[in-house]
């Protein structure tokens, strides 16, 4: 049966993408995601026992970065049609083109969409909600969902197109210069966040005194910390967290930690 | 509370549901979920405020693998509706959202193993060529993950304005409410460790100083620190190509693979 995929059936897989985590579970995670998103393509190409083994393959383990998954069903449609069409793909090449795309992406995808994009944005965001405005959850929203969709749609369309012949390209140093650009990008906002987007006001008194020009001049904790060097409370704070997590602390227990300290801090007349 | 309030309200938290697995259009993000029910409940302005409050708590809730964060939609939905209905300060809705996050947490957890039924079931269709069937699989395990939060959220609902509930978070001393909206000014300093232990990448810590010198001591505002960041991000794929080339052209070759890696288009990489 020599049929071909059009772009009806493209769109249709990109928004079946939009719910490819839906059913995650622990065994197979996104399997039976992946499998719904590349439906329309193996419901058109073919049928009876054929449709029903390519359902199973496509139900195998699957993880990856969401919105990168999208190449990789592009890459799968293309290379089911030309399996439809009597090209020999053994169903062993088939799936690893699909375990060997996942790792790399997931390398990938994480860094730019979970470590810079979406908490640059999710900052920018909170600290005009804190305003009040609407504003602030709109730019988040709209932002991350624009680019979202966007790489979707042309992880779809571009994988399709490409085949097999993206699996190529994206070993080796290209995929290293997106992961490492991105890392760098993500890190120098970081920096810059944890000295802007945090509050640490310590008005311990440390001494107080009226000086020659009648002048009342309080010296605070906050003071002096300022004229060594701003934000290094924070800066501490954040290398402290980092050393927790690695050591396998709970994120929950950190956080509740530094409300102690916080509760504690307010208490005593550390923080304000 | 009207009752299409109410319905609106078990629609948004089915949502933030459905958001916290998809993780597509971030409907389960504080600042979002937040907002919503603030929408819903007709006091938008506490809504944001809770939300970027919030943002700043779970900056660094992340899905990555199989690792599963502590959960933001249920922490969302049922504070902002404590808060809103329940007349409560923004340091009471921090206080909630931690607990709460983490019965989120272990409620998808739950879920998560649950619907490895629904896998089987798919195989099972799967056998018979029925793909319908494997949408279905799916649709159950979304379905699940949107009454998780649901069904807590309409409890929730129908006793936030009671007088008990008003009583019991009343009854938080303010010592506890002030210091959390304290703490709340830096708790966010986890959520940037999650990030960058996640990056993972102990040799490009330079930038992060850079980044945080340049915030201590500068004006510079967000879109600027992301012009430096690109910049920054330019020369250091420039070097990496140099280091490459160095590599592969060895001793013998000499220069002519590094003028074969000039050639490659950078505005790929970006």
């Amino acid at each position: 049966m020599a049929t071909t995929l059009n772009k009806k059936d493209l769109i249709n897989i990109f928004i079946r993408s939009n719910f490819l985590l839906g059913s995650f579970n622990f065994e197979r995670m996104q399997a039976i995601g992946f499998c719904v998103s590349l439906l329309p393509a193996l419901r058109k190409l073919y049928k009876g026992e054929e449709l029903a083994a390519s359902m199973k393959r496509h139900l195998e383990f699957f993880n990856t970065q969401p919105f990168l998954a999208t190449p990789i069903m592009g890459i799968t449609a293309a290379m089911e049609e030309k399996k439809a069409n009597g090209v020999d793909i053994s169903e062993a090449t088939l799936s690893g083109v699909k375990v060997g795309l996942m790792g790399p992406l997931a390398g990938v995808g994480d860094p730019i969409f979970w470590g810079t994009l979406r908490p640059v944005l999710a900052a920018l965001g909170a600290g005009i909600a804190l305003t009040g405005s609407i504003a602030g959850p709109l730019i988040f929203f709209l932002v991350f969902n624009a680019i979202r969709l966007a790489t979707n749609w042309y992880g779809v369309m571009y994988g399709y197109e490409k085949g097999t012949e993206l699996v190529s390209e994206m070993d080796g140093n290209k995929m290293r210069f997106l992961t490492e650009g991105s890392s760098v990008l993500g890190l120098l906002v970081m920096g810059a966040l944890v000295a802007k987007w945090t509050t640490v006001n310590m008005p311990l008194v440390l001494s107080e005194y009226t000086n020659s020009q009648g002048e009342h001049v309080v010296t605070t904790l906050q003071t002096i910390l300022d004229s060594l060097m701003p934000g290094i409370v924070p800066l501490l704070m954040t290398f402290a967290c980092m050393y927790l997590l690695k050591k396998g602390v709970n994120p929950l227990l950190i956080i509740l930690g530094l409300f102690a300290i916080g509760i504690l801090g307010y208490w005593i007349g550390l923080f304000a | 509370m009207t009752s299409l309030q109410f319905i609106l309200l078990i629609v948004v938290a089915a949502i933030a549901g459905m958001g916290s697995v998809l993780d597509e259009c971030q409907f389960h993000r504080p600042l979002v979920a937040c907002t919503l029910v603030g929408l819903v409940l007709g006091d938008v302005t506490t809504g944001i405020i809770l939300g970027g409050t919030l943002e700043m708590l779970a900056l660094g809730w992340m899905n990555v693998g199989a690792a599963m964060a502590p959960d933001a939609a249920l922490a969302s939905v049922i504070s902002a509706i404590l808060v809103i209905v329940g007349h409560q300060s923004i340091g009471a809705g921090i206080a909630l959202a931690v607990p709460l996050a983490a019965a989120g947490q272990v409620l998808t957890i739950f879920v998560r193993t649950i619907t490895v039924f629904f896998q089987h079931l798919a195989d099972k269709f799967a056998a018979k060529g029925n793909g319908f069937g494997i949408e279905m699989c799916h649709l159950g395990g979304l379905l699940l993950q949107a009454l998780r939060v649901a069904v807590p959220a309409a409890a929730v609902a129908a006793v936030a304005g009671t007088d008990t509930v008003s009583a019991m978070l009343d009854s938080i001393p303010e010592v506890i409410t002030r210091g959390l909206q304290v703490s709340g000014g830096f708790i966010v300093v986890v959520g940037y460790a999650m990030v960058i232990n996640m990056m993972n990448a102990k040799s490009l810590m330079p930038y992060f100083f850079l980044g945080f010198l340049v915030a201590v001591f500068t004006n510079v505002n967000l879109i600027g620190f992301g012009a430096i960041g690109l910049i920054c991000a330019y020369f250091h794929i420039k070097g990496l190509q140099r280091d490459i080339a160095a590599q592969n052209a060895g001793p013998a070759a000499g220069g002519s693979t590094g003028n074969a890696l000039d050639d490659i288009d950078d505005s790929d990489l970006m």
